[in-house]
């Protein structure tokens, strides 16, 4: 059972030792890492995912359970530790949703595969803007339904551990419950965003600068105020979006009027 | 020698594999020579080249290019002994689905794309099937789900391969190939040893140039399909 992944300090881009020398994540956790393009987010997660001993570019260790993963891991390679949803991820397989998460969950060996599927359909639906039938073909999803039912089958299906997430930001769907959602199921959700809620939705944020570990920071109670407060905030967008999508014009002012008396509260709030 | 004997369909990305494995190779102070076997053409040499390896080509031309690959694996060994080299690789494109390149004492690694259908591992066979390491390629653009059914197709039809998912454009995954060509013992010598799957034989007319289709231009090792037993469709 994966208790713990433990990522040991290596080396910057400049070859210094970088500032975090440890950094910890218990399953159950979010970890979401950020900093600016070329910061080293990616190599990051490359270490974590191929279970770096010393040997990457960065020098870091991963440590499972406090153990180096060769103890861990006999052979030195546990299949299936890093389960992964991307923004650039598609379904390839010409076939039905139902017909391959039955598929999938033969492959794992589920007992139940009927009762799972549903489950996993359940949470798709919940994540997803517009609802996802079994009978639906995989590669015909739109973009949003596409990553929900990616969400549901690593958290109900796929037994990794480990989830990692990238950027799903702009996939549309309901992030913070997807993330609510993986927690659940005890897994570690490592959080590649540029997402400020998603920033503050995480149990802690690594700051990434010149390829290093610059900053590790818990989240705050106020923070996690902050993170409310713009949550708010981006569901009076989305009304307003819905607004102006049904046809209506806006010739009271009212909907804006709210959004930027939040948006004035959240800025105090923040400052 | 570690000799490493690295196979796969079109355009799955052997040679970006192999790149990104070679330069963690160089990085440990290992001389590595390259060697692509062909069937027309290819343009992987001057890839390989670009890492300052020695590298060698092998057109088949009007020979089946698995049997020119057999036939040349003791002039590939020479050769890469004399460049002294501590590992050599040898990239094989063109071979049919009938054909595996494993052979014993080698370092054989099969390198296939999740984009190729879920059922397609079973359509490789042999070359995936003898391989000691399957590496799956693209991965980063398809489902985790489809990652998970299409490795597990892989497991059943190779058991006793390692399964090693790698992305030929930024290399992740390419360390543990290196790991792998690493804890793999080197070879005395080739010559004496043995092809894991024997090749088909293939001695008839077509062999020797004859392009006209019909019965009185075929001759020697021709085999007809038996319509009595096969399926009605």
């Amino acid at each position: 059972m994966l208790k713990k992944i433990s990522v040991l300090g290596g080396l910057d881009k400049d070859r210094r030792k970088e500032s975090i020398n440890r950094l910890d994540i218990n399953a159950g956790e979010v970890l979401a890492v950020a900093g600016p393009t070329g910061s080293g987010k990616t190599q990051l997660i490359s270490d974590i995912e191929q279970y770096a001993d010393g040997e990457t570019p960065t020098g870091r260790e991963i440590l499972i359970n406090d153990l180096t993963v060769e103890e861990y891991t006999r052979d030195g390679i546990s299949r299936g530790l890093v389960a992964e949803v991307s923004q650039k991820m598609n379904f390839v397989m010409d076939s039905s949703v139902e017909k391959f998460l039955s598929r999938h969950a033969k492959v794992r060996s589920i007992e139940t595969p009927e009762k799972k599927i549903a489950e996993v359909l359940r949470v798709t639906n919940e994540l997803a803007g517009e609802p996802v039938y079994p009978a639906d073909n995989l590669t015909m999803l739109s973009g949003g339904q596409a990553r929900a039912l990616m969400v549901g089958d690593v958290a109900l299906i796929s037994n990794a551990p480990v989830v990692l997430i990238d950027e799903i930001e702009n996939a549309g769907i309901d992030r913070l419950r997807a993330m609510e959602i993986l927690k659940g199921q005890g897994k570690i959700v490592l959080l590649v965003t540029h997402d400020p809620a998603l920033m503050l939705m995480s149990d802690q944020r690594v700051i990434m600068k010149n390829g290093g570990m610059y900053r590790l920071q818990q989240t705050t109670p106020a923070e996690k105020d902050i993170m409310k407060q713009l949550v708010a905030f981006e569901k009076d967008i989305s009304r307003l979006r819905d607004y102006i999508r049904r046809g209506e014009s806006i010739k009271h002012h009212n909907i804006l009027k709210e959004i930027i008396s939040n948006g004035k509260n959240f800025i105090t709030l923040s400052a | 020698m570690r000799f490493i004997i690295v196979a796969g369909t079109p355009s799955s990305g052997k040679t970006s594999a192999m790149l990104h494995t070679i330069r963690h190779l160089q990085n440990d102070g290992i001389r590595v020579a390259a060697c692509k076997i062909d069937c027309l053409e290819t343009g992987d040499d001057e890839r390989y080249r670009r890492l300052g390896i020695p590298v060698a080509v092998g057109l088949s031309d009007y020979i089946c290019p698995d049997h020119f690959y057999v036939a040349n694996l003791e002039e590939i060994w020479s050769w890469a002994e004399q460049q002294k080299a501590g590992v050599v690789i040898l990239e094989t494109a063109g071979l049919c689905h009938r054909c595996a390149p494993a052979v014993n004492g080698c370092l054989t690694i099969c390198v296939i794309d999740y984009l190729v259908g879920i059922d397609t591992p079973k359509k490789i066979g042999p070359m995936l099937s003898t391989a000691d390491i399957v590496a799956i390629t693209k991965g980063d653009i398809v489902s985790q789900a489809e990652r998970e059914v299409f490795r597990h197709q892989v497991t059943m039809l190779n058991p006793d391969a390692r399964v090693i998912d790698i992305n030929g454009l930024n290399g992740r995954g390419s360390l543990r190939l290196r790991n792998e060509i690493l804890n793999h013992s080197p070879l005395e010598k080739i010559s004496g040893t043995a092809l894991r799957y024997p090749m088909p034989a293939a001695i008839c007319s077509y062999c020797a140039g004859e392009t006209i289709v019909g019965s009185p231009y075929q001759m020697g090792n021709v085999k007809k399909i038996d319509f009595g037993k096969a399926e009605v469709c």
